[in-house]
């Protein structure tokens, strides 16, 4: 898609263009670059009539209203994919997983019904790691997407199929979501922008819960634009999630109009650790050198109980994960499999449902939760988890605005390169924090190594998003500028 | 016998406690569903306030500390009618805790059961087995029900202060309108955990938990059944083992659950989709001051206000309309012995007749007020009056209608009654002569000959007057 969503929006509302011709934009793109399950397979479900059917209605009602109150309609005719982990009453939401293969939910979520909302057509749903747990887009049960700079590589995950969608340009916005670093993580691999926002600011409501406490609906654009359109359109109180936040969220795309000067940014030397690639060092101090001659005063700061992200993010997420994975029973919807008796099904259900990397999580939350268990696994984790917390806390207090660190310790992987899930699991080291500390986060591209995006992550305080968003601009337009 | 007991109690909330969805007993089963309450993917539960409003009312008026903070937690098992694979429920920080409840009034200690903790939880939906040959079909109408479960510490001695326990606990909650309280209807469930020890011991023997009762009759069965059990077992030198017991209300026995009923490792923790409730001081503080009068202080204030005996309050508060019902046929100016008499009899045996609840009378406080007023006055007698109740309690007709229309005004006018005694005594000659000679004994029989001829409208007391004066003359 060769215009921004803000392009597109207006386009549509002045009538340079039609929906269906942008819908059909996408498609077409699609084909081009393959999308579907013989080629990147990046699109999950898409009803391709239905979205048709859809723009012309939308085209047939173009009111003088909208024309009037462009603010009505920020996203008017924008096309979006959405991770297969968010609710859709169109198509299915079967989160990559057998277990759910023909769901299709009665409802909408609510980062749905506002997209709708706000104008933009849901064209179709991305594939993603099952149960949103996974860092590559390989736990999908149908198959693993393909990351469109490099087919043979990943594209990261676990919104790889929404990350994929973007950067093969079929869309300018699409939906992920985050638990531990599923949309930053992915958007350093496929050179896009990934927006993790604070956990509170968007509605969980719809959003299938993998580890409740750290899940976030996230927001992928191909520029930090298309990402503050996207959050804003999705952000913002819900009483249907008693933890979404009472606090509005700020007009984000106003950032791109604010200076550097003042902003001052935190470099954590926990997450430049020796063993960091240079490569990715360099990316990030050049990063950091640009920040500086706009303007952005930078420090040296310190985050002492990073380190334990990884171990204590491996307790709380499968324990939350084991408890709100038990609705898949076979009982109410959902795949059932008989056998001997009611446990009998259970067992036929749940062992061929979830593929193996959901077993394995469903099986280590269960055990740290077991009686005897609790207090030295689940209990000490999350004392740790506010030590995090209270890590962050500190520097943002002591006056930092922004942190920068790699979003990532490497480039996207070859397809089934890593096997070995504790490998894997360190892919989220330097995002898991954000999540364990409920801040937001997110991933802009700031270079390339062999041909390969790198993105370098900002992190801000709770509901601090808007100074991520100032950096953000300024960083994309710096390096598109070619300044250092 | 050392008795704790757990109950359960569904709260009259309109609403669910974490869905909008109806809590309406009855309906076409799966009708009051949503995607919270069905546990659909993505749905994520709300606090409903409501619930949480007359649970702390509950726990304040057995005078528990309400908490500032307390936590939802997730209790998690597997079974086909709790959707979510666990039950939102409280655990390790209750709503609230140590409370008290007295067994008799003005009891001691001793004659208190300490109230361990109060915590909120939702329902489950419900199994139905009986429905569909070969099937269990699930009815999710209850899944997400408020309730709130009081434990109470093992303090109940026998199966009778169990039973005093339960009702006392049913009139509590009724009168602060927090539950229907019924049993039978299931609004109200009881776990007793019981065990036994010899005189003198204070250390507590092992315990069972029996569950399945469904009356409170049914739980001081129960308890004896199971009390004889276990001693049966000590005596002979044998152990009772930790289990949990089904009470068979059929054959009045006790049997083992099997054993995959009770051992669930539960895997609570914090509830992450609802952030810890957060009750301030004002608003515990309003919850507090809007507590209706208690049983326990409205017996007491009819003792002492209405100078009634202790059996009479006892009675009249057993339910707070009963109790409103007494007191509003005083205030509309009966004497209140008096109106106790006619609430405790004429009321009483015309809700039981008819099957009725006393907000269902016909008759109103104020008109038996009037009729009471009536009778005081000499309008009416009392048997009339009874006459008369009977046909208010139907129709709700003010009691001078009813006695007009059905002549059942007495009539004390010296005149009209004087006539009746002439025909009376022209029509016995024998009785009459006998009875003007002195022969006493005869007044009774010319009064009730008084009486009939003048078809039950004559003042007794002053046909007995008259009769009186014609002897002195």
């Amino acid at each position: 898609m060769s215009l921004s969503a803000r392009e597109t929006a207006d386009g549509v509302r002045s009538g340079q263009r039609t929906t269906r011709s942008v819908v059909e934009e996408v498609f077409r793109r699609a084909d081009e670059v393959g999308a579907g399950k013989d080629g990147l397979n990046i699109v999950l479900h898409e009803d391709r009539e239905a979205s048709l059917r859809e723009a012309d209605l939308r085209d047939g009602k173009s009111g003088a209203s909208y024309l009037v109150n462009p603010n009505a309609r920020p996203l008017k005719g924008v096309p979006v994919y959405v991770k297969d982990n968010i609710a859709t009453t169109t198509l299915r939401t079967t989160c990559g997983s057998r277990i759910l293969a023909d769901y299709v939910s009665p409802y909408d979520a609510t980062v749905v019904a506002r997209l709708r909302k706000a104008g933009a057509l849901i064209v179709g749903k991305t594939n993603m790691d099952e149960f949103a747990m996974g860092s590559s887009t390989e736990n999908s049960a149908y198959g693993p997407t393909k990351n469109p700079i490099d087919p043979t590589r990943v594209p990261g995950g676990s919104s790889g199929g929404s990350a994929a969608a973007v950067a093969s340009g079929m869309v300018r916005i699409a939906l992920g979501s985050e638990t531990g670093g599923s949309v930053r993580q992915p958007a350093s691999f496929c050179g896009i922008v990934g927006v993790k926002p604070t956990y509170g600011r968007v509605s969980r409501y719809g959003l299938v819960a993998f580890a409740s406490s750290l899940d976030q609906v996230g927001v992928f654009g191909r520029t930090v634009d298309d990402a503050a359109l996207g959050l804003q359109a999705i952000a913002g109180p819900d009483p249907r999630d008693a933890t979404s936040s009472p606090i509005e969220p700020q007009a984000y795309h106003a950032a791109q109009h604010d200076s550097l000067e003042g902003l001052v940014i935190g470099r954590p030397r926990e997450y430049f650790p020796d063993s960091l690639d240079p490569r990715i060092r360099d990316i990030c101090d050049q990063a950091i050198e640009r920040l500086k001659s706009l303007g952005a005063e930078v420090c040296d700061v310190s985050l002492p109980h990073t380190s334990l992200a990884i171990p204590v993010y491996y307790i709380v997420a499968p324990a939350e994960a084991s408890s709100n994975l038990a609705r898949f029973d076979g009982v109410r919807y959902g795949l059932r499999l008989s056998g001997d008796g009611l446990e009998g099904m259970y067992e036929a259900t749940r062992s061929n449902g979830f593929g193996p990397e959901v077993t394995r999580r469903i099986l280590l939350g269960t055990y740290v939760l077991s009686a005897g268990y609790y207090d030295a696994y689940y209990r000490k984790a999350m004392a740790i988890r506010g030590l995090i917390r209270r890590d962050f806390e500190q520097v943002f207090a002591a006056g930092v605005h922004v942190l920068l660190t790699p979003t990532a310790p490497t480039t996207a992987f070859k397809l089934g390169a890593i096997s070995d899930p504790y490998e894997m699991y360190m892919s989220d080291i330097f995002t898991a924090t954000a999540n364990l500390a409920g801040i937001p986060g997110m991933s802009v591209p700031a270079g390339a190594v062999e041909g390969l995006p790198v993105g370098v992550q900002f992190l801000a305080s709770h509901f601090d998003e808007y100074r991520m968003f100032v950096a953000a601009y300024a960083l994309e337009r710096a390096i598109a500028g070619g300044a250092v | 016998m050392v008795v704790g007991l757990e109950v359960h109690v569904h709260l009259l909330t309109k609403t669910k406690l974490f869905c909008p969805c109806s809590t309406e007993f009855g309906a076409t089963p799966n009708a009051n569903t949503c995607p919270v309450c069905l546990a659909l993917p993505g749905a994520l539960p709300v606090l409903n306030e409501a619930a949480v409003r007359l649970a702390a009312r509950a726990a304040y008026a057995l005078g528990c500390t309400v908490h500032e903070d307390s936590v939802f937690a997730r209790k998690n098992y597997f079974y086909p009618d709790l959707p979510k694979g666990y039950q939102i429920s409280q655990f390790d920080r209750p709503l609230a805790t140590d409370g008290r409840l007295a067994l008799e009034d003005g009891a001691d200690e001793a004659r208190s059961v300490r109230i361990h903790r109060v915590h909120m939880e939702e329902d489950a939906g419900k199994s139905v087995h009986d429905r569909y040959a070969g099937s269990t079909a699930i009815d999710l109408n209850r899944s997400g029900t408020p309730l709130i479960e009081i434990v109470s510490e093992p303090d109940l001695r026998s199966a009778a202060d169990a039973g005093a326990f339960l009702r006392r606990l049913k009139q509590i909650l009724e009168y602060t309108e927090v539950s229907d309280a019924n049993m039978e209807e299931g609004s109200l469930r009881v776990d007793a955990n019981i065990s036994t020890r010899g005189p003198g011991a204070s250390t507590l023997g092992t315990k069972t938990e029996i569950k399945n009762m469904n009356s409170f009759s049914g739980v001081e069965r129960a308890l004896e059944v199971e009390f004889a059990r276990q001693c049966a077992l000590l005596e002979r030198g044998e152990r009772v083992v930790q289990q949990t017991m089904l009470w068979d209300a059929g054959s009045g026995t006790v049997r083992p659950a099997r054993s995959k009923e009770e051992s669930h490792d539960y895997r609570y923790f914090p509830e992450p989709d609802l952030p810890p409730l957060r009750l301030t001081r004002e608003w515990l503080a309003s919850v507090r001051t809007d507590l209706p009068e208690l049983p326990a202080a409205r017996r007491q204030r009819f003792v002492e206000s209405f100078s009634l005996p202790a059996y009479d309050a006892d009675v009249l508060t057993a339910t707070r309309d009963l109790a409103d019902y007494f007191e509003a046929v005083v205030a509309s100016g009966a004497e209140a012995k008096v109106a106790a008499n006619w609430v405790m009899g004429e009321v009483l045996a015309r809700l039981k007749d008819a099957g009725i609840g006393i907000r269902e009378l016909a008759a109103r406080p104020a008109q038996l007020g009037v009729l009471l007023a009536m009778v005081r006055d000499g309008a009416v007698s009392h048997s009339a009056a009874k006459a008369i109740f009977a046909q208010m309690a139907k129709t709700g007709e003010d009691p001078a209608v009813i006695a007009d229309r059905e002549g059942l005004r007495q009539v004390g006018d010296d005149s009209q009654l004087s006539a009746w005694i002439d025909g009376v005594l022209a029509a016995h000659p024998d009785e009459a002569g006998r009875f003007l000679a002195g022969e006493k004994k005869l007044q009774g029989v010319l009064v009730g000959m008084v009486m009939k001829a003048s078809g039950g409208k004559a003042d007794p007391k002053k046909v007995n007057q008259l009769l009186a004066g014609r002897v002195a003359t």
